[in-house]
C-alpha cells in the first residue's frame, strides 16, 4: 500500500479489500509479479494505493484484457478487481467467457447492489424492493427483472476452480476473506482455473446510510440472498 | 499469570470518522472524538486505553488503515 489517502467515502469496504489485497500480496513476496487490472467504477483508482502494475480495463471489460496480460506473461499474477456495475452488468459477457475458458487468472468482485460512483442507481444486483436514485418506489421484478447473482452462475462453469462469497464488516469476516484471496491467488500461479471471489460490501453513500447502519442493513438483508461462503 | 495488553496509535489525520471499529471493539476501548480533525471528521480515539487487550479488531476492519496496534507483554 501506498502511503496516501484513500478518496473512497467513510466507511467504504473497498478500502479494507485493497489492504487485505495489498496484505496478500506483500505476503506471497509478488510485489513485482502482480499485474491487477481496474475496472471503471469508485475501485478505478486502486493504481494510487497498491504498489503494482495495473492496467486501466474499460468499463467492463477487465476479464479479456486480464485474459491477454495472463496468456502473454503467464509467469505473472494476474488478478481484476470489479464491482456489480462492471462485473455484472456491462462486462457480464467478458467474465462468463474468461470463466469458461478457465485462464488462471483471479477475478475479485465487489457486490454492493448499486452503482456506487454514480450516485447509487440500481444495478443488476439490486435487491427486491430495495430503493435507489433510478427506483426510488423499491425494485419491482415485473418491472426491472430479478437481482442477478453472478457468483452462483459462474461457479458452475467447468473453467472455475475456486468460487467463495466473503465480507470484511467483522474482524472475523476480514480474516476469512484475507484467506480465501490467498488460496485464490495460489490457484492462479498453480495454474488451475479461474478464480471468483466475491465480496458482499456496502456503500453507505449510495445506499443513503451511516456507515454503521450500512452494515447492518447489509447483514440484515444482503446475507439471506447473498449467503456468505463457509470458508 | 502473563497478560496481554495493548497500545493503539490511531492516526488521526488519515480516520474518516466512519464509527465501523466501534462494533468490533469488544471492550468498547474506543470512541469518536467531539473534536474534529484536518477534514472535519469525529476522529477515533482511545477513551479506555487501559482496557485494550490487543485483539487488533479495529485495526483489521478500518478501511483507511489509520490504527497500529502493539502488543505487550506484562507480568500480574
Amino acid at each position: 500500500m501506498l502511503d496516501v489517502l484513500m478518496h473512497f467515502c467513510p466507511g467504504c469496504s473497498h478500502g479494507t479489500i485493497h489492504k487485505l489485497i495489498a496484505e496478500v500480496i506483500d505476503e506471497m513476496g509478488m510485489e513485482s509479479n502482480a499485474i491487477g487490472i481496474t475496472p471503471v467504477g469508485c475501485a478505478v483508482l486502486a493504481y494510487n494505493y497498491i504498489d503494482i502494475d495495473w492496467v486501466q480495463a474499460a468499463h467492463g471489460r477487465a476479464c479479456a484484457v486480464a485474459t491477454a496480460v495472463k496468456r502473454l506473461n503467464p509467469e505473472k499474477m494476474v488478478f481484476t478487481y470489479q464491482g456489480d456495475g462492471d462485473l455484472a452488468a456491462i462486462g457480464a459477457g467478458e467474465t462468463i467467457h474468461a470463466a469458461n475458458r478457465g485462464d488462471n487468472i483471479v477475478v475479485i468482485y465487489v457486490n454492493n447492489a448499486v452503482y456506487g460512483m454514480t450516485g447509487g442507481q440500481m444495478a443488476p444486483t439490486t435487491l427486491l424492493g430495495m430503493k435507489t436514485a433510478t427506483t426510488p418506489q423499491g425494485r419491482d421484478a415485473k418491472l426491472h427483472g430479478f437481482p442477478f447473482k453472478a457468483g452462483e452462475l459462474i461457479s458452475q462453469l467447468d473453467g472455475v476452480c475456486y468460487f467463495t462469497r466473503q465480507s470484511v464488516h467483522t474482524p472475523a469476516a476480514v480474516r476469512r476473506a484475507k484467506k480465501a484471496l490467498r488460496r485464490a491467488f495460489d490457484n492462479s500461479m498453480e495454474g488451475k482455473g479461474l478464480s471468483f471471489v466475491e465480496f458482499v460490501a456496502t456503500c453507505s453513500s449510495g445506499w443513503k446510510l451511516s456507515p454503521v447502519e450500512a452494515n447492518r442493513w447489509m447483514d440484515e438483508n444482503m446475507m439471506p440472498f447473498y449467503p456468505l461462503s463457509k470458508e | 499469570m502473563a497478560k496481554v495488553r495493548g497500545t493503539l496509535v490511531i492516526d488521526k489525520e488519515r480516520c474518516k470518522g466512519c464509527g465501523v471499529c466501534l462494533g468490533a471493539c469488544p471492550f468498547k476501548v474506543i470512541e469518536l472524538n467531539r473534536e474534529v480533525n484536518g477534514k472535519g471528521y469525529n476522529y477515533l480515539y482511545a477513551a479506555h486505553p487501559d482496557l485494550c487487550t490487543g485483539c487488533a479488531g479495529c485495526a483489521l476492519v478500518c478501511p483507511d488503515s489509520c490504527i497500529t496496534v502493539y502488543r505487550e507483554r506484562t507480568e500480574q
